[in-house]
C-alpha cells in the first residue's frame, strides 16, 4: 500500500471534517464547555464539569432552554493543555458559540487577543488575568467575581482581624506557598507591597508544576522558618500534597489559608489532621438550594449527568453550578436587551456587562443565599465582590465568617497598572469599539 | 507502472548524486508542495489553524532533533527548552527593534537557541547515550527555571506570558490576532519548507556525511580525520537553531500567546515520540511521525463519535480522549513492531515494491 494514497485519503477526511462541521439551527444557543476529566488535573476537573454541564441541562428539561430557546451543549476535553485548548477554540469556533469557558490560565491568556476579533466573549471565573476586569481595555473578557488580588487582600484582611487588626501583623511573618506559573506568582507583588507598608516578613516557598506532588522541600523550609501563617495558592494536585505535607511536618492547620482553589477531597487527603485548615469561598456548598433540587430532580436522577449523586453540593460542583449560572445570566440578560430570541457572541457580551444578580433575581433563579450578589457593568468586568472563609471541621467545609470585602484602594493601583501595562506591551492593542449599555 | 527507472539515464554526476534522481519524485513533491499551497485557499480555518499550522511546527522541531538524535546519534531530552529559546529570544527581539520585520528576527532567534544548544552539547564529547540524555535533561529543567523565574524575558510582564504583538509583511498582518489564519499559515510553511530544503542539503552534503560517521562509529570518524568536537557541537548547533525557530512559530503564529508551561518536559518527550516514530535520520520521517503523533488524535476526535453515533452510541468528550490514547498508544507500538525504522522506512519499502511493480523483485 502506498502511505501517500493513506496520507491523501487522511487529508482528504480531516478536510471534510473541518468544512462539514454540522451547522445549528438558528433557534438553539450553541455554549461549549472546556472541560478536564482526563490528565494530572482531571481530580478536580471532573466535579466543575459536571457542575457546568448539569445546570445548563437543567434549564434545558426544566425550562425548556433560557427565554425558550434550547441549549446545545457541547463538551469539549482539554486535559489542561494549551495545546489541546487552542484546539478545543478552533474546533468551536466555526459553530457561533456564545461565550467559551477556557478553565485553564493558560488556555486563557492565547485566547484573550482573539476575544476581540472573532467576537467570543471570554468568561474566566476568577482566574485568568486579573487585569482583565478592566472592562473599557478587554471589553471582551470578564473574570468574575473577585481577582486574586482581591482574594489576598481578603485574606490579610482577616489574619488581621483575628490578631486584633491589621497593624498587629508587624513583625510576623507569612508564608506565601505558590504554584510557581503566571497564576501563583500574581499575588506577590501586591503581598510584598503589604508586608512593606504594614511591617510584616515575607516568606515565599514556590512549588515547580513537576514538583507538585512533592512538597516536602519546601514544607521543610517552614518548618525551618516558622512563619505564623501560611497562605496558598494552588490547583489540582498541588492542594491535596500541601495539605498532607503541612499535616505531616507538625504545621499548625488553623494557621493555613488557602484561596478558593482546594475541594473536599483535598482537605480529606490530610486525613484527621487537616482540621481547622481554612479557605475562601464565594459560594456555598451543599445542595440545600431549590435549583440545586432541581439539577437532582431533572437531571441526576434522570441519568443524564456524568456525576455520582452524592458528589452533587460539593465545593467544586457548585463551583461549575456558579459559573453556568453566569453563563444563563448573560443570556438572559442578551435575550432581555436585544429582544432577540438566539442569540450572538456579541449579545451575550452585552448581557454580561448587565448582569445583575441581586438577592431578588438569585431567589427567582432558585439560589438564594447561595452567593454573594454580583453587578457588572461596562467598565466593570469582575464586580470586586467579597468572599468568606470556611473552614474543614474534618467531614465538611464550614462558614465561619461574614463576607469579607477585599481592600479595593490597594488592589486599585495594581490592578490599573496591570491593565495599562499590557495594553502598552501589545502595541496596537485596540481601544474599546463597543459602545454601553445604559443600565437596565 | 508510471513510477518506473526505465529511460532515465543519468549522464553526469550530479544527475547520479541527485536527492531525487528519479523523475516521478520531482514531480510528485512539486505536487505536494503545489498542494500545501493550494490549501491555504481551499481548506477552511480549523483545518490551517488547528491542523496544519502546528503540523509544519511540530515537523521542523522533528527535522531539527532528527538532525542531533538520528543524523548524530545524541539523544537529547532538551528540546522543549531550546524550542523555548527561540520563543523568548524573538519576544526580546521584536520588541526591543519593533521596526525591523519579524521574518527576520524569527530567523535570528533560531541563532540564540543554537548558541545555548552548542554549551549544553558541550558534554557530548564526553559522555553518550542515555548519560548524555540526562545531561541535556538538566538543560531543560535550568532553562525552563530560567524561563520562570527570570522576568526580564517577558519584558516585566505581569502575567509572566509572552504574547504576540501586531507585525506585518508587506502590510498584511502576519501576527498578532488580526493574523489571518491563511496568511500564518503560509509564512509558516514557506519557511519550513525553506529551512527543510537547507537541512536536506546540509545532511546529504559533507557535513551530514560527517554527522552520520561520527553517529555509526566516532573512534573510526575521528582516525578518519574528522574531529569529534566540532562535528558534534556543530549537531547541536544546527539541530537547536531548527527548534529555536520552530519554538517561536509554534508561540507567536500558533498559539499567539503562550506561558512557559509550553516548554516543559512533555515537549521534549513529544518530539522525540515523532522522531522514533517517522524514522531516525529521516527528514520525510519526521513529517511522518508529526502527521502520526500530532494529527491522528485530531482526526480519531472527529471521527470517532462519527463512527460510534450510527450504532447508538454517542459517547462523552472524555471518553473519545480515552480511546484517542488508547488507538494511538496501539498504532504506535504496532507500528514499532512491523516496522522499527520507522515510517520513513516503510515508505521507502513501499517506493522500492512500486518501481518493480507488477514484478516482485
Amino acid at each position: 500500500m502506498s502511505f501517500r494514497k493513506l496520507s491523501l485519503g487522511l487529508a482528504a477526511v480531516t478536510m471534510l471534517a473541518g468544512t462539514a462541521l454540522p451547522a445549528f439551527a438558528q433557534d438553539s444557543i450553541y455554549v461549549p464547555l472546556f472541560t478536564y476529566r482526563t490528565g494530572p488535573f482531571a481530580g478536580s476537573g471532573t466535579f466543575i464539569a459536571d457542575g457546568m454541564h448539569d445546570y445548563l441541562e437543567m434549564l434545558n428539561q426544566r425550562d425548556g432552554g433560557i427565554g425558550g430557546v434550547k441549549l446545545v451543549l457541547e463538551e469539549c476535553e482539554t486535559g489542561y493543555d494549551t495545546k489541546k485548548g487552542v484546539e478545543c477554540y478552533e474546533a468551536v469556533k466555526g459553530k457561533n458559540p456564545v461565550v467559551v469557558n477556557p478553565w485553564s490560565t493558560g488556555i486563557t491568556l492565547p485566547l484573550i487577543p482573539r476575544a476581540s476579533v472573532d467576537k467570543i466573549p471570554i468568561l474566566s471565573m476568577a482566574y485568568g488575568l486579573s487585569a482583565s476586569a478592566r472592562g473599557d481595555i478587554f471589553p471582551w473578557v470578564f473574570n468574575p467575581p473577585a481577582t486574586y488580588w482581591d482574594g489576598l487582600s481578603m485574606i490579610i484582611k482577616y489574619i488581621g482581624q483575628k490578631e486584633g487588626g491589621l497593624e498587629k501583623l508587624k513583625g510576623k511573618k507569612i508564608g506565601f506557598i505558590h504554584l510557581d506559573a503566571a497564576f501563583g506568582k500574581e499575588p506577590v507583588p501586591l503581598l510584598q507591597e503589604l508586608a512593606k507598608d504594614i511591617g510584616f516578613e515575607v516568606a515565599l516557598y514556590p512549588v515547580a508544576a513537576q514538583d507538585m506532588q512533592n512538597q516536602s522541600s519546601q514544607w521543610l523550609s517552614a518548618r525551618r522558618d516558622r512563619p505564623d501563617y501560611m497562605i496558598m495558592w494552588g490547583w489540582g494536585s498541588m492542594n491535596g500534597a500541601a495539605v498532607k505535607e503541612a499535616v505531616r511536618s507538625g504545621y499548625p492547620m488553623d494557621k493555613f489559608y488557602s484561596v478558593w482553589w482546594p475541594s473536599e477531597d483535598d482537605a480529606r487527603s490530610g486525613g484527621g489532621g487537616a482540621k481547622g485548615f481554612k479557605m475562601l469561598n464565594w459560594h456555598a456548598v451543599g445542595t440545600n438550594f431549590p435549583a440545586i433540587q432541581d439539577i437532582q430532580k431533572h437531571v441526576v436522577d434522570k441519568g443524564m449527568s456524568k456525576a455520582q449523586k452524592d458528589k452533587v453540593g460539593e465545593l467544586l460542583y457548585n463551583r461549575g453550578v456558579y459559573n453556568s449560572l453566569l453563563i444563563a445570566e448573560g443570556i438572559a440578560q442578551a435575550q432581555k436587551i436585544t429582544g432577540k430570541k438566539a442569540v450572538t457572541g456579541e449579545d451575550v457580551r452585552r448581557g454580561m456587562e448587565n448582569i445583575k444578580l441581586d438577592a431578588a433575581r438569585l431567589k427567582e433563579l432558585g439560589l438564594d443565599g447561595f452567593t454573594e450578589t454580583l453587578t457588572l457593568s461596562c467598565a466593570d468586568h469582575n464586580g470586586h465582590r467579597p468572599a468568606f472563609m470556611q473552614e474543614w471541621d474534618g467531614a465538611k467545609w464550614v462558614k465561619i465568617s461574614d463576607p469579607i470585602e477585599p481592600m479595593t484602594d490597594r488592589v486599585k493601583g495594581q490592578l490599573d497598572a496591570a491593565a495599562k501595562d499590557y495594553a502598552e506591551k501589545n502595541a496596537g492593542w485596540p481601544k474599546r469599539t463597543e459602545a454601553c449599555d445604559k443600565a437596565s | 507502472m508510471l513510477y518506473r527507472e526505465a529511460g532515465q539515464f543519468k549522464t553526469n554526476y550530479v544527475a547520479d548524486s541527485a536527492i531525487f534522481p528519479l523523475r516521478e519524485d520531482r514531480i510528485g513533491l512539486a505536487l505536494i508542495i503545489l498542494a500545501a499551497y493550494a490549501l491555504a485557499f481551499l481548506g477552511s480555518s480549523f483545518l490551517l489553524q488547528a491542523v496544519l499550522i502546528p503540523f509544519l511546527v511540530f515537523s521542523l522541531a522533528a527535522i531539527g532533533l532528527n538532525i542531533l538524535t538520528g543524523y548524530t546519534g545524541l539523544l537529547s531530552l532538551g528540546t522543549g527548552a531550546f524550542m523555548g529559546v527561540g520563543a523568548y529570544a524573538c519576544y526580546k527581539l521584536m520588541t526591543a527593534f519593533p521596526g525591523v520585520n519579524v521574518i527576520v528576527w524569527i530567523f535570528v532567534s533560531g541563532f540564540f537557541s543554537a548558541a545555548v544548544g552548542a554549551l549544553f552539547g558541550l558534554p557530548s564529547l564526553r559522555i553518550k547515550g542515555f548519560y548524555l540524555a540526562v545531561a541535556t535533561l538538566a538543560a531543560q529543567f535550568f532553562l525552563q527555571w530560567c524561563f520562570i523565574r527570570i522576568p526580564w524575558l517577558v519584558n516585566y510582564n505581569v502575567s509572566g506570558a509572552l504574547d504576540a504583538p501586531l507585525r506585518t509583511l508587506f502590510g498584511t498582518p502576519i501576527m498578532g490576532p488580526n493574523a489571518t489564519p491563511q496568511t500564518r499559515y503560509l509564512v509558516v510553511l514557506t519557511i519550513v519548507i525553506l529551512l527543510t530544503w537547507l537541512a536536506s542539503n546540509l545532511v546529504h552534503g559533507r557535513i551530514g556525511r560527517m554527522w552520520i560517521a561520527i553517529r555509526d562509529m566516532d573512534l573510526a570518524a575521528e582516525l578518519m580525520g574528522i574531529r569529534p568536537l566540532q562535528t558534534k557541537l556543530l549537531a547541536f548547533a544546527v539541530s537547536s537553531y531548527y527548534c529555536g525557530v520552530a519554538g517561536a512559530l509554534l508561540v507567536f503564529l500558533w498559539y499567539g500567546g503562550a506561558e512557559y508551561d509550553v516548554f516543559n518536559i512533555n515537549q521534549s518527550f513529544f518530539i522525540l515520540f515523532m522522531v522514533i516514530i517517522g524514522g531516525l535520520g529521516s527528514l520525510i520521517g519526521s513529517f511522518f511521525g508529526a502527521a502520526l503523533i500530532f494529527i491522528l488524535p485530531i482526526v480519531l476526535g472527529i471521527v470517532l463519535p462519527a463512527m460510534l453515533s450510527p450504532f447508538g452510541l454517542s459517547v462523552g468528550a472524555d471518553v473519545i480522549e480515552h480511546l484517542r490514547f488508547m488507538i494511538v498508544g496501539a498504532l504506535i507500538i504496532f507500528f514499532l513492531i512491523v516496522e522499527p525504522h520507522g515510517l520513513a522506512r516503510l515508505w521507502q519499502i513501499g517506493k522500492q515494491k512500486l518501481l518493480v511493480w507488477p514484478f516482485p523483485y
